[in-house]
């Protein structure tokens, strides 16, 4: 069975494209050729810098031949009909076709056409330039001559204006080799835009410039590795792990892993070699994570911190070069020093500067006002700067001032809810948005927060101030921590809910899949609060909008599914105008353990069956007395009932009103002998129609004792 | 036009002229001028016209007309020259050792791109004395957008042991007008790469004239005194009410004269006749900007509108552009 090998190199493709372009080349490929009647074994994708390679084992040579029928119509059809017909079936005369009779029918036109198989280096030549030009890379650009307007050229190549192929970066050669396992294999020579297939690709830049010519895949990958392309891209990101690991090690250091980086550094290199660099230890007073995003960020190395150290850093810092130097890396590791102290001695400088004076403060009084700011602190000067420059937040929900100062008044509410010290709250409050005017979060957003955290720490704000600035953003996910304290919880919520009121108002909600301003997030994130840090907060008391409210209880069902909890019990509980979420967990909680006992499954079986039957009577008009007549109560069975739902109603409420879920569900657990014995003693539907109303509003009021609680009817089971 | 038709016939086969006859005072590892001339040297002899800077303050090297300008149309086109660039709110007064608010790019442009653009880059940096193989130089995504010049690109940035020394861009798009053909553009650092190449850690260190002793002329003596008043300048001194009249003023200028060059109705007044004045209103309103985003008095909103209405200018100077001789207004027309 034949191979496929497939290479198409180009000039340096972004590393966070390579993997899923070399994944969607392998399944436009093989689809295609399946497509077109070939089938195989395997297939495998493989990317560098510089090529894409696809691997395709056992093809068929060729695809099999295919044989179809074309019906016709009937032999004694009018002229047109057959004509019409041998126009469709690609028949010159009629003679060709066959007849075929038909006890129903009659006799009729039947053409046969067989299309023989077609050779797999023909389907190939024929499917790949359509795959290439059609290809979806999330950026693609022209290039070159061919980029000239339509009808002129240029050194020989026509121009083709915007129809010119589009690729990620200029493409540069295609490899097509094609032929069976032990043989002689051939070149299928596609050509686009100039671009010939053919069996000769290049191997590292700079190691091995010149030609390579290739066979097949195993002599592909060894020439490759000869001339310093590691081909396989896990088995660079492994060579890079550990000769890291290593290298920092015999350094006595660890390496700070971090996946994300070291799958963008194999895609920076045909042939990595992993060198170690230093910086001075005086850079290490800048903050530990400004140091990581300026080493990361910027230069795409990995930081190290000392043997077994939970954190802080090293001064030292490891790179992945794409060569072997001749002087074995001293000059990489030197100039990469130094650019990595120019980085942080940047980063130093915008360290100091956010902890001095800004210009002009005479122009920030009135902003500093209004916020009560203190213009002899840095951070003060920052919020007071980011009043005064009116920055917007949202073209429609103004300024970010205008913001804080709503957030400010929503955190002032919040305060006593939550528990917070309203002092330290709104303190917290105005400072929180400071560090967007902060160099260090100019340069790295991320930070937010953080920043916020450090620069207030520094000028001696409370702790628990300090530590709200960063909170104020959490949780950023559902598996980030929470804010650490009630001041930081106050603020937080405060901000959640300022953005999901205000978005609302503009009507900006998510929708399907969009939710660019991560409303969803910061809802998810209003209602972990509320529920893990146990705090009584009346949504509808600041969200006022029906839909907002809905869209929290949306939010709730999936925590709370995510917690275990199932989604009757949720919906049973779940009312549409229910604005305080932790009652709502808490009577779920409590459902849940009663629903899952032994009474609790009688007395829902006796409720449904009493629901029921009620529903029946209802739909076929029967009447209902509207309560209970206990002058009517004629049997035992039916006097003991009303007084257990009498009795057991009472006691529901006042435990309800006393938010005790559990007492509740007990007072209401009572009723499951008594709604036993009544459904087995007593005839709902006597013959005396006043009793039969009467027993049927006795029904009405299982139903309703149990409500207090719950919506049983949404309770499967 | 004359021009243009003989700079495409130059071929690349032609040898770099071998630089080792140097003295040492010229050599690009020694001096600031000598890596200067090294380029020119290189780029001339593959065929580009060697330009002097523009005359006028502009952000980076890309708002010669020489780039902006030239990379619209279907003429080709290929050009090097160093460019004075100002980034105001780059002013250190001094006292960083890597960024100034004045420095110097060296830019190429060849349109069409060749196909062995990246060989050629890499020529360059032989020829500036940095061994790839001693060196780790490598292309780092990095997609390429202006948006003051309603142009973008993708391309890279050229790393050199860590350190980005140049960019290399193919153009897109300028002034709002898809690039046909796509011109590859070449912009290096020039202060870093000399600081690389000189083996100083310090700007103001660097050797510009290459001589020692006495005869030593610093990038620091050329240049401090003007960081540091031009910090000054840029973000305390400058009369911002000032700088918004000649922002408006820019502005009416630049669309009053394309206004008044704009093709007529008849047949010898198809072309436009005043393009180049114009786009030169639309760098002074550019500038005009940057200084006033230095001074802090632009706030977020603002500033939005402001690159929108330099690029506005960019937008009409480019579409007129394409209605003139050097536009390739001409082209396929017989000539007169």
């Amino acid at each position: 069975m034949p191979d496929l090998l497939l290479e198409l190199r180009s000039e340096e493709i972004p590393a966070r494209m390579q993997r899923k372009a070399a994944g969607d080349l392998k399944k436009l490929v093989t689809d295609a050729l399946v497509e077109a009647g070939l089938t195989y074994e395997g297939a495998r994708e493989y990317w560098t810098p510089r090529r894409l390679t696809l691997d395709i084992r056992g093809l068929n040579a060729r695809s099999a031949d295919q044989r179809e029928e074309v019906k016709g119509p009937s032999t004694k059809a009018p002229e047109q009909a057959v004509a019409g017909f041998l126009r469709k079936a690609g028949l010159t005369d009629v003679s060709e076709a066959q007849v075929v009779s038909d006890p129903k029918k009659g006799d009729f036109y039947v053409a046969v056409i067989s299309k023989p198989g077609r050779p797999a280096e023909e389907i190939i030549a024929d499917v790949m330039p359509g795959i290439i030009r059609n290809f979806a890379w999330p950026k693609s650009m022209r290039w070159g001559a061919a980029s000239m307007p339509k009808g002129s050229s240029y050194g020989g190549i026509e121009g083709k204006g915007s129809e010119s192929l589009r690729w990620v970066r200029p493409l540069q050669s295609i490899v097509c080799v094609f032929g069976p396992e032990h043989e002689e294999t051939q070149v299928i020579p596609f050509e686009i835009d100039g671009i010939v297939a053919s069996n000769v690709t290049y191997g590292h830049r700079f190691h091995a410039p010149d030609a390579i010519t290739v066979r097949r895949f195993e002599d592909y990958v060894a020439s490759l590795e000869k001339a310093k392309v590691m081909l396989d891209a896990e088995r660079r990101k492994d060579v890079i792990l550990h000769d890291a690991r290593d290298l920092a090690f015999a350094n006595g250091l660890d390496m700070v892993e971090d996946e994300g980086l070291l799958e963008e550094v194999s895609g920076l290199v045909e042939w990595p070699h992993v060198l170690m660099g230093a910086f001075e230890e005086d850079y290490l007073q800048i903050p530990a994570e400004i140091i990581r995003l300026t080493i990361k960020t910027n230069q795409k190395c990995f930081v190290t911190r000392p043997q077994g150290a939970e954190e802080g850093l090293s001064n030292r810092f490891i790179l992945v070069s794409n060569i072997e130097a001749k002087d074995g890396g001293k000059e990489i590791i030197h100039g990469n020093g130094k650019v990595v102290r120019a980085r942080l001695s940047d980063a130093k400088h915008f360290w100091t500067r956010d902890q001095g004076n800004l210009p002009d403060l005479q122009e920030l009084t009135a902003s500093a006002e209004k916020f009560g700011l203190d213009l002899k602190k840095p951070l003060d000067q920052r919020m007071a700067k980011l009043d005064a420059l009116n920055v917007t937040f949202h073209a429609k929900l103004g300024t970010q001032g205008e913001r804080v100062a709503r957030i400010r008044a929503l955190a002032r509410a919040l305060a006593p809810i939550v528990g917070a010290d309203a002092a330290l709250v709104d303190r917290a409050v105005v400072l929180a948005k400071a560090d967007l005017r902060t160099e260090a979060v100019g340069e790295f957003p991320e930070l937010q927060g953080l920043m916020g955290r450090r620069y207030a720490t520094l000028q001696g704000e409370d702790a628990s101030v300090a530590a709200a600035i960063e909170d104020h953003w959490k949780p950023n996910g559902p598996s980030d921590r929470l804010p650490e304290d009630k001041v930081g919880l106050t603020v937080a919520l405060a901000d959640k809910l300022d953005t999901l009121t205000g978005f609302w108002a503009i009507d900006e909600k998510p929708t399907g899949s969009k939710d660019p301003y991560a409303l969803r997030r910061a809802a998810l994130g209003v209602v972990r609060m509320i529920l893990e840090k146990n705090i009584r907060l009346r949504l509808a008391s600041v969200a006022r909008d029906a839909d907002l409210l809905s869209f929290f209880h949306d939010r709730l069902k999936v925590y709370l599914r995510d917690q275990g909890a199932r989604h009757d019990i949720i919906d049973a509980v779940l009312t549409p105008d229910a604005d305080d979420l932790l009652m709502v967990a808490r009577r779920a909680e409590a459902l849940t353990a009663f629903i899952t006992s032994e009474d609790g499954k009688n007395l829902l079986a006796g409720t449904k069956r009493a629901t029921q039957l009620l529903a029946a009577e209802e739909k076929k008009g029967t009447v209902v007395a509207d309560g209970v007549s206990g002058e009517l109560l004629k049997l035992d069975a039916e006097k003991a009932l009303w007084a257990a739902i009498t009795a057991a109603s009472s006691e529901a409420s006042d435990a309800i009103a006393k938010e005790d879920f559990r007492s509740a569900m007990e007072a209401l657990s009572k009723l499951r002998v008594p709604v036993d014995t009544f459904f087995e003693d007593v005839l709902v539907n006597d013959e005396d129609a006043a009793i039969r109303a009467n027993r049927l509003a006795l029904l009405k009021a299982i139903r309703e004792a149990t409500a207090t609680v719950a919506d049983f009817s949404k309770i499967s089971g | 036009m004359q021009l243009c038709v003989a700079l495409v016939r130059i071929h690349f086969q032609t040898p770099a002229i071998p630089m080792t006859d140097l003295p040492d005072h010229m050599s690009p590892t020694r001096s600031f001028q000598g890596l200067i001339l090294a380029l020119h040297n290189y780029w001339a002899d593959k065929g580009c016209a060697v330009l002097q800077p523009y005359d006028m303050e502009v952000g980076a090297g890309t708002f010669h007309p020489a780039t902006t300008l030239r990379a619209l149309g279907p003429k080709p086109w290929k050009a090097a020259y160093v460019q004075p660039s100002r980034r105001p709110s780059d002013g250190r007064y001094g006292e960083n050792p890597n960024r100034l608010q004045h420095y110097y790019q060296y830019q190429v442009i060849l349109k069409p791109n060749p196909s062995n653009l990246q060989e050629l880059y890499l020529g360059s940096l032989k020829a500036i004395g940095l061994d790839p193989l001693l060196h780790d130089v490598r292309f780092v995504e990095d997609d390429w957008e202006s948006p003051t010049l309603g142009a973008w690109g993708l391309g890279w940035e050229c790393w050199c042991d860590g350190m980005e020394v140049s960019q290399f861009t193919y153009f897109q798009q300028v002034c709002g007008i898809e690039c046909s053909p796509v011109a590859g553009e070449l912009t290096y650092g020039l202060e870093r790469l000399a600081m690389y190449v000189q083996g100083v850690d310090n700007v103001y260190d660097l050797n510009f004239n290459g001589r020692e002793g006495e005869e030593k002329i610093s990038y620091g003596d050329v240049f401090l005194q003007a960081e540091q008043e031009y910090s000054r300048h840029n973000f305390e001194f400058a009369d911002t009410a000032m700088l918004h009249r000649h922002f408006i003023d820019a502005e009416k200028e630049c669309l009053a004269l394309l206004a008044a060059g704009a093709p007529g109705e008849k047949a010898n007044q198809m072309l436009h006749k005043c393009v180049f004045p114009a786009y030169d209103q639309c760098i002074k309103a550019s500038h005009v900007f940057n200084l006033l985003d230095a001074r802090g008095v632009i706030s977020v909103t603002e500033r939005q509108s402001y690159i929108l209405r330099v690029r506005t200018l960019a937008k009409a100077c480019g579409e007129a552009f394409l209605l003139t001789d050097a536009g390739g207004a001409n082209v396929g027309k017989q000539a007169a």
